[in-house]
């Protein structure tokens, strides 16, 4: 398979007042499609920051992202947003799901941005929260649901429009050992099954196991980089 | 219509705040379907006379002063006139002043102009031939437990009786109903003889507070009042000839500008929504900072998250000001069977509807646009990282 995601000398400073943080220093990396990668590191080494590149929420300083063949670190604000809405699904630490909105209207809210009918967004949310093993949860509320249960909405919520891309920042960083376990064999599985290609940030090195590969990041920079810098 | 349920989700996220805010929504469109029914009363009744059957003259310089009874065979003779008759304000207290109800002396026609009060041709008769006679409506008798024959006294307050005794006694002749339930309260007045009045009265003698005049065909209305009130220019009783509606708006507006009054008091209530509908929008998206990062990085634009708030907005007080409107008119309907024409008001009609409605979309769009444009232009990564 060819790369998906290519970065070229990807660079991210964040400027503080007069103070100017260098967080990603020219990083190249190139990740297949079908790969589940993990990115661990010591906090601060700009992980998620990586990761909210890859997935266009935020634009580099310097270098280019290009994602399925498209420069997505060109694109306007409105073009960058309908690219994220059919291309990735995000999943967070905290799950950041809508406390107001049942399981399944959470699973459905990206639907909405699709010409799908009513039925059909429906029907498709039933079909990701029955991959998740929740299809007897749909009509609950986050509240009412446990950490690992909201965390599997929240997975069914980012690959519910089908993107080739799932980034996850710390999915498993506020849950414990057997719902961490979980929620990481059903990201195996939906790489290994369903093709998707997975980027995950995390700290736990038991959870980057469950990864077909692991890429260490220190001060900005990927470690094999450093170590070719060194040598 | 498929963010509808988003949209309704997020207001009610905090329960007990929305209710709280649409309840102050809901009071602010019940005051302003009130007041906006008085005013239209008032600003309707000056409009246009056309197409009316009865008309008011009264004077020029104001509705309290008198006209010569000799107008009458001047009007009688004018074309397009059908019938002439004529009252005089009276304002005597029955008992007590807290027993108010409107009192008049007619001529002996009165009743032949308002067909809609029926009177029985005995008791119209009896009113006739009786000089100290009084009719009374049967709410009012109801009230006070009067019946045929008994003696009504009533204390004067403009006019004591020749030889200045206060205290005026008519004998009730009859009692007549509003054919018309919702006209109820036109039921509430007593009319005694003009003819006793006049003869009796200490001053003012050969006056009349008004005259109506029932044209013979509406189309002529116009025509008429300017005829009417063309037999006294350039006298010292010069007339003005207006609807009954106006009429009654004029006799209200005597104590104040009804225009500048409602205005003022909804621009203070709106004001005070403006803040307080404001002030709770502010919060909401406040509080939803890290729920509108999360609809962003699924997707949704700048706009669409714009529009979702405004909308949110929007829909509260849509919602409130909906509920608040169709209350004012139960209410303008309850007042206006309990009170008739007394106090000037129209329906809660579509012209109030479509004003309410511009109105709820305006300040949804004010009290919105801060706190939207807050969540159009949050950026994902501050937000999710919570700064």
């Amino acid at each position: 398979m060819g790369a998906l995601v290519e970065l070229q000398n990807l660079s991210k400073i964040y400027e503080r007042g007069r103070q100017k943080i260098e967080v990603l220093h020219h990083v190249q990396l190139d990740i297949e499609q079908g790969d589940f990668m993990a990115l661990m590191g010591p906090s601060g080494s700009g992980k998620t920051t990586l990761l909210n590149l890859i997935g266009g929420l935020d634009s580099p300083t310097d270098g280019s992202i290009t994602i399925g063949g498209k420069r997505i670190d060109r694109l306007s604000e409105g073009a960058l947003a309908r690219w994220r809405a059919s291309n990735v699904g995000f999943v967070f630490q905290f799950y950041n799901l809508l406390p107001m909105l049942s399981a399944r209207r959470n699973v459905e809210l990206p639907l909405l941005l699709t010409r799908l009918s009513a039925a059909q967004r429906k029907r498709n949310a039933a079909v990701a929260l029955e991959l998740v093993g929740l299809a007897d949860r749909a009509a609950h509320k986050p509240s009412e649901l446990s950490g690992g249960q909201q965390q599997r909405v929240a997975i069914a919520r980012a690959f519910v429009s089908d993107p080739t891309l799932l980034m996850c920042d710390e999915p498993t960083g506020d849950l414990d050992r057997q719902s961490a376990a979980e929620v990481l064999t059903l990201l195996q599985q939906l790489n290994r099954d369903h093709g998707k290609t997975i980027i995950m940030v995390t700290h736990d090195p038991k959870a980057a196991e469950f990864a077909k590969h692991t890429l260490h990041l220190d001060k900005g920079s990927l470690a094999e980089q450093l170590q070719q810098a060194a040598s | 219509m498929k963010y509808l349920r988003l949209i309704w989700s997020a207001m009610f996220r905090r329960k007990t705040r929305t209710i709280f805010t649409l309840l102050s929504v809901l009071a602010a469109f019940l005051l302003f379907g009130l007041l906006d029914s008085v005013r239209s009363a008032f600003a309707n009744a000056a409009s246009s006379i056309a197409g009316v059957d009865r008309l008011v003259t009264v004077s020029k310089i104001s509705f309290t002063l008198s006209l010569p009874k000799s107008l009458l065979s001047g009007i009688e003779a004018l074309p397009g006139v059908a019938k002439v008759t004529y009252a005089n304000w009276f304002g005597g207290i029955y008992q007590d002043p807290k027993n108010f109800f409107a009192n008049e002396a007619v001529a002996d026609n009165f009743f032949d102009l308002y067909p809609e009060w029926q009177l029985s041709p005995a008791e119209r008769t009896a009113f006739r031939n009786t000089r100290t006679g009084a009719v009374v409506g049967e709410g009012l008798a109801k009230k006070f437990n009067w019946k045929l024959g008994d003696k009504i006294p009533l204390q004067a307050t403009i006019f004591p009786q020749k030889g200045g005794a206060n205290a005026w006694t008519f004998d009730l002749v009859g009692i007549f109903r509003a054919t018309n339930p919702k006209l109820k309260a036109e039921e509430s007045v007593l009319f005694f003889n003009w003819d006793y009045f006049d003869e009796a009265r200490a001053f003012g003698n050969g006056t009349v507070g008004w005259y109506i005049t029932q044209v013979s065909d509406r189309k002529l209305a116009q025509q008429v009042a300017s005829a009417v009130d063309a037999l006294s220019t350039n006298s010292d009783h010069e007339t003005k000839t207006q609807t009954e509606q106006a009429f009654n708006a004029a006799f209200v507006s005597q104590y104040g500008d009804i225009g500048l009054i409602v205005g003022s008091i909804m621009g203070a209530v709106f004001f005070t929504l403006i803040l307080l509908t404001g002030n709770t929008m502010a919060q909401a998206v406040r509080e939803r900072i890290p729920e509108l990062a999360v609809l962003k990085t699924i997707g949704f634009s700048n706009q669409s998250v714009l529009g979702l708030l405004l909308a949110e907005s929007v829909l509260l007080v849509l919602l409130g000001g909906a509920i608040g409107l169709v209350l004012s008119g139960l209410v303008v309907d309850a007042v206006r069977a309990a009170v008739g024409t007394a106090v000037p008001m129209t329906r809660v009609g579509a012209s109030i509807w479509l004003r309410g409605l511009g109105l709820m979309v305006l300040i949804g769009l004010i009290v919105g646009a801060l706190p939207a444009r807050r969540g159009m232009r949050l950026r994902i990564v501050d937000a999710l990282a919570g700064r």
